[in-house]
Parts: C-alpha cells; sequence; structure tokens
C-alpha cells in the first residue's frame, strides 16, 4: 500500500500536504480502494469555511457514499474541478491528480497533530 | 472480526479469484468477489462483451418423488407443473399464506423433478419452508455444498458456450436448459441470467469447477473474456429493474406491487398464498416498485425518501450509476395515486432534492437479451 512519507493523515484516510500556510487534502489510497469506483465528488465553493473533523463534502462511489472530512480548520482556497468531469482520478491517482481541495489554514499547530505516514501505515496494519 | 472471516463459506473458485486479484467481502455467509478490475469496467465488459460470475453461494434444491410436481406448483406462484415443456426454466416468487414473498426462484423441469435454484441470503430458511410443507412423497434434497455455478454473460457468451457445448446450447432459447454429460459430470447448461443480456448459467458439480473455470476463459480468450464481482452484477440487475431480495423484495411485499404481476397466476392450481394475493389485486394496489432515473451524478441509496411536490409518496429500495445509462437509476416503492411512469418526483438524499423521472422498468433496453435473433438452426 502506497503512504507516501511526505504527507500526514488523518483517521479518515485522508492525506494532507502542506504548501506554506495551505494543505491540500485528498483521500488516500487505501480508502480509493475501498470506495471503489468514484462516480461523483461533492466539493464546496472556494471560500467555505470548514471546521476541523467536521464534513464538508461527500464522495459517491458506484457501491457507497462517503463523507469527506476536513482534516483542520480553515477556508477552502482551492477546488480540484477536474473532478467534476473525471471522477475516477480519485482512483487512478489519489495522491496527484485526485486531490480534492486546498485549504487555507487558520491554526498552523493543527497540522502538526495529524498522524504521520508511519502513525497511518500502523493504522492500515490494524485494518489488514 | 477473524470469527466471522473463519465462518464463511467460501466457494470452489476461491484460488481463481485470488490469482485475478479479487478483492473479496462477505456476502450472505460467503467471502465473494465484488470486483477484480472495477466495477465500471465488469459492468461495461458484460454489456458488450463476455464475463464470468461466479453465483456458487446461490442455492440448489432438488424434489423428487411421484408427488414432486405437484408439489412444487402449490409452492410458488407461477406455473411450474406437468404442463412445463422438458427444460423449461421458470422465474417465480415463492409467498408466505398473507403473500408476503419468501423468496424469488428459478425452478428448473427437469423430467419428474423440479430444480429450485434461490438466493443465497434466504436458502437455510427457504429450505426450512420448504421441507415444512413436503407432503410424503417428494424428497427434498439439499445440493448447495454439492453445486458450483457459473453465469456467463454479454452478448458473446454464446460463442463461449457453443466452443464447450456446441448446438444443442447454441439452440437454447432464453430460460431453457438441458443437462449436459460433460465427461461425465452432470452439467445443467442453462440460458439464464440476471444482466439483460444474452447468458448462460453452468451448474456442476463442485470437483469439476476448477476445470469448468479454466475451459470458459480458454474458450473466451480471443473474446476478451472477463472475471466480474458481485458489484457489477448489482448495477447490471438494477438498469434492467430485476428485484433483489432483501433490497426490493420480502416478507413485506407481495409480486404485485413488486411489478412482477406476470409471474402469479391466479389462474392456476392451489398455491400457498393464493388467497390473500387474490384479495390484494382486488383491494387495488396501494403502492408500486417502480424505476427512477436521477438527473445530476448522486446516488439514491436504500432508504430515502421520495416525495412529489414537497409530499413523502414512497421509499428508494435500491439505487446505483445507470452505467449504461448514464444516469443514476433506483428502484422505489411509490403510491399508487401520486406517482406512475413519467412523474417528476424528487429523492431526498441527504438533505438534499434530487429531481427524478419515474421510470419504467427496465430503465435500460439495449441489452442483447431483447433483441430478437434466431435461436434455432434451420
Amino acid at each position: 500500500m502506497n503512504v507516501p512519507k511526505d504527507l500526514r493523515y488523518t483517521k479518515e484516510h485522508e492525506w494532507i500536504r502542506p504548501k506554506g500556510g495551505e494543505v491540500e487534502v485528498g483521500i488516500t489510497e487505501y480508502a480509493q480502494g475501498e470506495l471503489g469506483d468514484v462516480i461523483f465528488v461533492d466539493l464546496p465553493p472556494t471560500g467555505t469555511k470548514v471546521a476541523a473533523m467536521r464534513p464538508f463534502g461527500s464522495i459517491d462511489a458506484v457501491k457507497t457514499v462517503s463523507d469527506l472530512f476536513a482534516p483542520v480548520a480553515g477556508e477552502i482556497v482551492a477546488v480540484n474541478t477536474t473532478l467534476k468531469e473525471n471522477p475516477a482520478l480519485v482512483n487512478q491517482s489519489p495522491y496527484k491528480d485526485g486531490w480534492m481541495v486546498r485549504i487555507k489554514v487558520e491554526n498552523p499547530a493543527e497540522v502538526n497533530g495529524l498522524l504521520s505516514a508511519d502513525d497511518y501505515e500502523k493504522l492500515l496494519g490494524a485494518h489488514a | 472480526m477473524l470469527d466471522t472471516a473463519t465462518a464463511l463459506k467460501r466457494t470452489p473458485f476461491y484460488p481463481r479469484h485470488m490469482a485475478a486479484g479479487a478483492k473479496m467481502v462477505p456476502f450472505a455467509g460467503h467471502e465473494m468477489p465484488i470486483q477484480y478490475e472495477g466495477i465500471l469496467t465488469e459492468h461495461r465488459t458484460v454489456r458488450a462483451g463476455v464475463g464470468v460470475f461466479d453465483v456458487s453461494h446461490m442455492g440448489e434444491i432438488r424434489l423428487r418423488g411421484p408427488g414432486a410436481i405437484a408439489y412444487a406448483n402449490r409452492l410458488v406462484t407461477n406455473e411450474v407443473g406437468a404442463s412445463l415443456p422438458e427444460g423449461k426454466v421458470v422465474y417465480t416468487p415463492m409467498c408466505l399464506e398473507h403473500g408476503g414473498i419468501v423468496d424469488d426462484l428459478l425452478v428448473y423441469a427437469f423430467g419428474a423433478e423440479r430444480y429450485l435454484v434461490v438466493n443465497a441470503s434466504n436458502f437455510d430458511k427457504d429450505l426450512a419452508w420448504i421441507r415444512r410443507h413436503a407432503p410424503a412423497d417428494v424428497e427434498v434434497i439439499d445440493e448447495h455444498a454439492a453445486t458450483a455455478q457459473l453465469a456467463v454473460q454479454g452478448p458473446h457468451s454464446e460463442q463461449v458456450i457453443a466452443a464447450l457445448y456446441g448446438d444443442r446450447a447454441r439452440a437454447l432459447a432464453f430460460y431453457e436448459a438441458y443437462v449436459a454429460d460433460d465427461g461425465g459430470s452432470p452439467t445443467i447448461v442453462s440460458r439464464t441470467g440476471y444482466t439483460g443480456e444474452d447468458g448462460f448459467e453452468l451448474y456442476m458439480p463442485v470437483a469439476r469447477a476448477l476445470d469448468a473455470w479454466d475451459r470458459v476463459f480458454a474458450a473466451g480468450a480471443s473474446l476478451g473474456i472477463r472475471p466480474i464481482g458481485l458489484g457489477a452484477r448489482d448495477t447490471l440487475r438494477l438498469e434492467m429493474g430485476y428485484c433483489l431480495y432483501g433490497n426490493d423484495i420480502d416478507e413485506t411485499t407481495n409480486p404485485l406491487e413488486a411489478g412482477i404481476a406476470w409471474t402469479v397466476r391466479l389462474d392456476k392450481s392451489e398455491f400457498i398464498g393464493r388467497d390473500a394475493l387474490v384479495k390484494a389485486k382486488e383491494a387495488g394496489l396501494g403502492r408500486r416498485l417502480l424505476g427512477l432515473i436521477l438527473e445530476g451524478e448522486r446516488i439514491a441509496r436504500p432508504g430515502f425518501e421520495v416525495e412529489v411536490q414537497g409530499r413523502r409518496v414512497g421509499t428508494v429500495t435500491s439505487g446505483t450509476m445507470g452505467i449504461s445509462i448514464g444516469r443514476p437509476v433506483a428502484m422505489a416503492y411509490l403510491e399508487s395515486d401520486a406517482a406512475r411512469v413519467g412523474t417528476r418526483v424528487d429523492v431526498v438524499a441527504r438533505g438534499q432534492r434530487i429531481p427524478a423521472l419515474v421510470a419504467a422498468r427496465p430503465m435500460y433496453t439495449n441489452g442483447s437479451v431483447r433483441s430478437p435473433k434466431p435461436r434455432r438452426p434451420q
């Protein structure tokens, strides 16, 4: 299972890529595999304020629907609009082209509180 | 978790699922492949080419003895009596006295016997029900554990099956079957399926299973044959508006409101549930199971409410992406007075209202099973 070392993670199987005062957010390879073929990603418009660990969107896969949780509090400053046309990017390229939103972080300390790659791998080990 | 996993049954095809990289899930007490390459790809493979499902979780029950035919006809609502030609296959509900559905099944007419194929989730219940009502001159034989089943489905399925079983198989009409000798391992070759495409189902002794899998895949190699999981089985059947027991039908629904009234032969001899169904028909149906085609991309899930101008008129029982339709599709029980084919409704999905159109079943109408084609040479 691919768990890039340079990312942070949540127990909800999202990844977080810190970029200055912003973070890019998507779902992990494990998460996309569990969901199966993604057919619709419901994301809020830019400018939306999100609260840490609160749902801010959802992913419809053929078999199931899953909430997206904001890993940190902040404001959505960018949305991956290509997912509207091609939601399969979440399956094909979960860590790159399948990114979902960029959040301007309210409290940078929150990012440090997220799971490291090692922690997340341990969590996945517990699932296996 | 571990206890559940060890209690799950594995079908004889398990090693082939592992080799094909299947994602396995618990389903009706069995460890079954939900997908291999992905539901979208697998669905399209069956619509355009040919795919193979392991459906060994389905349960086989044989009725034998002097009273077998009459008893089968008393158990189910459709006609499965002595008038059936040899090898005829009949889709039918089996009802409770009050008209609710115990299960939906296939009944095969083989000589003086009737061979029943029931849902995995209902197998134990069905077997108990059938044994409880059986007269002394009928033997009820559980053949589930001894039988493996493959469904070969898609417009190219006939080429695969004919390569293995020859002209006899090619000549089968839809819903006809025969027992092939298959090198001393009797195999039922049945032109049936749950996909809306032309297709065949093969029932074989467990010892023969892996060999049969390999022969089917070898025969279909040049046609791009692929294994297909239960995920695509659901998207394929739902586009066709076929009922799934436990979602669309159960003991609280009757076959008339479920839109399968053609399987209820009130004009035949006495059967369990007949009186209740006659009354239900006379009283008029308060609700009907209809198709929905949704706008947008969101999928309706079981339990979502359906509204007409803000008033609740029903509940979704099944929903998925209609992969070959290009829109999400669903089935829902809708109040007969409030909604019919063509009515505009809203599906309430997690707080949002999704506009939808009530549609006739099947919602997908381009399947090869419906296209007229010559079945019999000469």
